[in-house]
């Protein structure tokens, strides 16, 4: 083991590729800064539609408004904007379909003569149910609608003497046990995505760069002839892509600590706990995955035959070991010691963790460092052997 | 001193050297002449340890490359096809760079380059990026860093290629430097006049093997022709008949 080799190689790939502005791109301004603006730019606009759903008044067109006066002026008493139009069937399929009117009330011809008589009186609701924005309104039409019926039913009771409360035989109460900061696991999820992504990102470059693209520059062969072990060259160059990987995930975790307190969460229920600690533990968890994405990036690209081939691999390759994220998401999957062995799954599962203001296990966080670690180191000896290969000349 | 001892390399069903022997002396240039193809750069690969040869061995001052390869390494000085040097560096980095490796202090490998970039006339371009450089400017470093450690042995692989008539001059008075220094150069080349203008010795090489080598006149006595490029299609007549 030549320290004094692998030094030199780190600090010159160091050094070059802080000059290389593609490298430095996808460093320091792709993975850090898109990342947390796209995701505080969505949590944004989800928090003032989610705003304006509630509180702004909806607009229904009524078609035969005159049948059920009634039961307008009890719409527009709960915020309903009545439009009077004059529609048939047809007419109202049409409107919907063009987006003329969203949501359109029918009051058929027989309503008034059917609530006399104490018959069920039907009312027809048009949408377009294909359109998720509109779900809402329909919804909240639907509710008044049947709201209005059951004060008829209870005055009906009433009159003939019959307590209305023995006719609700059951009722439902909600209650929602979900905190505050767990119900913002979607948003989590897609954060912890993209820190782990961004962090491969900011290695990418200089790991192609000093595997395919030195040998594709010819520089390879000269440097093969220093008095320096060939894995110890490699090794180097990984530490290197390592040290650009690990500033990217201090960048991106500050960034999105930065972001997310810009951005009025609590709006939505939802409090993220992306303080100052929060973020350096984060950082923490994520500082052993360095290795081991540097060590896979770099081997993968020492296969390539040049820069171009190495690009086309690592844009595939990269996505895989973020795999385990999506089952995560999909499955839902909690914090346990069994996941712990399994690289990024279980840098996400922590992430989630500490974003969530939850407990996090001492158990967890030693299983998953140290397996980690071994994967990184056993990756790199891998590569350090395949820097051996005299097929490596290409 | 270089030897190569028997040398054979196969890439797959292709042999590309077969059992080349030869003697690069210290204070001597020699040159490894033969066609495209004819493997001289396989040759040379080995002789840098680069290629492990399929059998057979080569001597840098008496150190197996196979046996010793980090040690025979720190007494060569190579340059190899196309000179590859670090865009993203500047000359005195690139050289500066190949110092540390072979594990020279910071002052000792500055004041090094300081000395080559003189010594090469490299002051004009010295502490620019090597992104824009000519091939001549290219070639320049590349020679400066195989130079950084003081090699006793200098390999050069097709070193004129792609370089105008004052670059090849100044390269040329370099290797004359060297060889009055004491040192041992070998470089490989397809031109005859070059190999005439500058070798004191020639090994010839056709079809992987050495089909010619001694001084120059002995190899013009050989062919019965005096000049060297008569002497050559002469020889490579030969193999081609073989």
């Amino acid at each position: 083991m030549n320290l004094r080799g692998i030094w030199a190689v780190f600090r010159k790939e160091f050094r070059e590729n802080l000059r290389d502005r593609r490298t430095l791109l996808s460093a320091l301004v792709f993975g850090p800064v898109l990342g947390p603006v796209l995701v505080a730019a969505l949590v944004q606009f989800g928090i003032s539609r989610a705003e304006t759903q509630s509180d702004e008044n909806l607009s229904v067109a009524v078609a035969h408004a005159e049948r059920a006066p009634n039961l307008l002026a009890y719409l527009n008493a709960r915020g309903i904007d009545i439009v009077k139009v004059e529609f048939d069937e047809a007419q109202a399929r049409a409107a919907v379909a063009a987006q003329t009117h969203k949501i359109i009330l029918e009051i058929p011809e027989d309503f008034g003569a059917r609530l006399q008589d104490g018959q069920p009186a039907p009312v027809v609701l048009y949408s377009d149910g294909s359109r998720g924005f509109e779900r809402r309104g329909v919804a909240r039409v639907r509710q008044l609608v049947s709201q209005y019926g059951i004060e008829i039913a209870q005055l009906r009771f009433l009159a003939r003497g019959i307590d209305p409360i023995s006719v609700l035989p059951i009722s439902v109460q909600e209650i929602d046990v979900s905190t505050p900061t767990g119900r913002s696991v979607l948003v989590l999820n897609m954060m912890t995505y993209l820190v782990l992504l961004s962090m491969l990102f900011g290695g990418l470059y200089l790991a192609i760069d000093a595997t395919a693209g030195e040998r594709e520059r010819g520089s390879l062969e000269v440097l093969l002839t220093a008095p320096v072990p060939r894995e110890n060259l490699i090794y180097g160059k990984i530490g290197a892509a390592a040290a650009y990987m690990l500033i990217s995930l201090c960048l991106t975790v500050t960034m999105f600590a930065v972001a997310i307190s810009f951005v009025g969460l609590e709006q939505l229920g939802i409090t993220a706990n992306l303080g100052p600690k929060a973020a350096l533990t984060m950082i923490a968890c994520c500082t052993p995955l360095v290795l081991f994405g540097a060590a896979y990036l770099s081997i993968v690209s020492g296969f390539a035959k040049s820069y171009r081939e190495a690009q086309t691999y690592l844009g595939l390759v990269i996505t895989i070991p973020t795999l385990p994220l999506m089952f995560a998401g999909l499955l839902g999957l909690q914090a346990k010691t069994s996941l712990m062995f399994v690289p990024f799954l279980s840098q996400h599962l922590l992430l989630t963790t500490v974003v969530r203001a939850e407990e996090i296990v001492p158990l967890h966080v030693a299983i998953s460092v140290i397996s980690t670690v071994i994967y990184g180191a056993a990756l790199t000896w891998i590569a350090g052997r395949l820097y051996r290969r005299e097929g490596l000349l290409g | 001193m270089l030897e190569a001892r028997g040398l054979s390399k196969s890439f797959g069903s292709v042999a590309a050297v077969r059992g080349v022997s030869f003697v690069a002396r210290d204070g001597q240039i020699t040159g490894l002449l033969g066609a495209n193809g004819a493997g001289k750069s396989t040759t040379l690969r080995m002789l840098y340890t680069v290629l492990k040869p399929d059998s057979g061995d080569a001597f840098i001052d008496g150190t197996s490359v196979l046996a010793d390869p980090t040690t025979a390494r720190r007494s060569l000085g190579v340059l190899s096809h196309g000179a590859g040097v670090y865009n993203h560096l500047t000359a005195r980095e690139n050289i500066a760079y190949f110092g540390e490796l072979h594990g020279m202090p910071a002052a000792q490998r500055a004041a090094r380059a300081a000395e080559l970039i003189e010594l090469l006339e490299m002051q004009p371009f010295a502490d620019r990026l090597a992104k824009g450089f000519s091939q001549g400017q290219r070639l320049k470093t590349a020679l400066a860093r195989a130079l950084v450690h003081r090699p006793k042995n200098l390999l050069l692989d097709e070193p004129t290629n792609g370089l105008d008539v004052m670059a090849v001059r100044g390269l040329r008075k370099l290797l004359v430097q060297l060889r009055e220094a004491g040192h041992c150069v070998l470089f490989s080349s397809h031109v005859m006049q070059e190999v005439e203008q500058l070798c004191d010795e020639v090994v010839v090489v056709a079809g992987g093997q050495v089909v010619a080598a001694g001084a120059l006149a002995d190899i013009r006595a050989r062919a019965g022709n005096q000049q060297l490029e008569d002497a050559f299609v002469h020889l490579m007549g030969d193999e081609v008949k073989k």
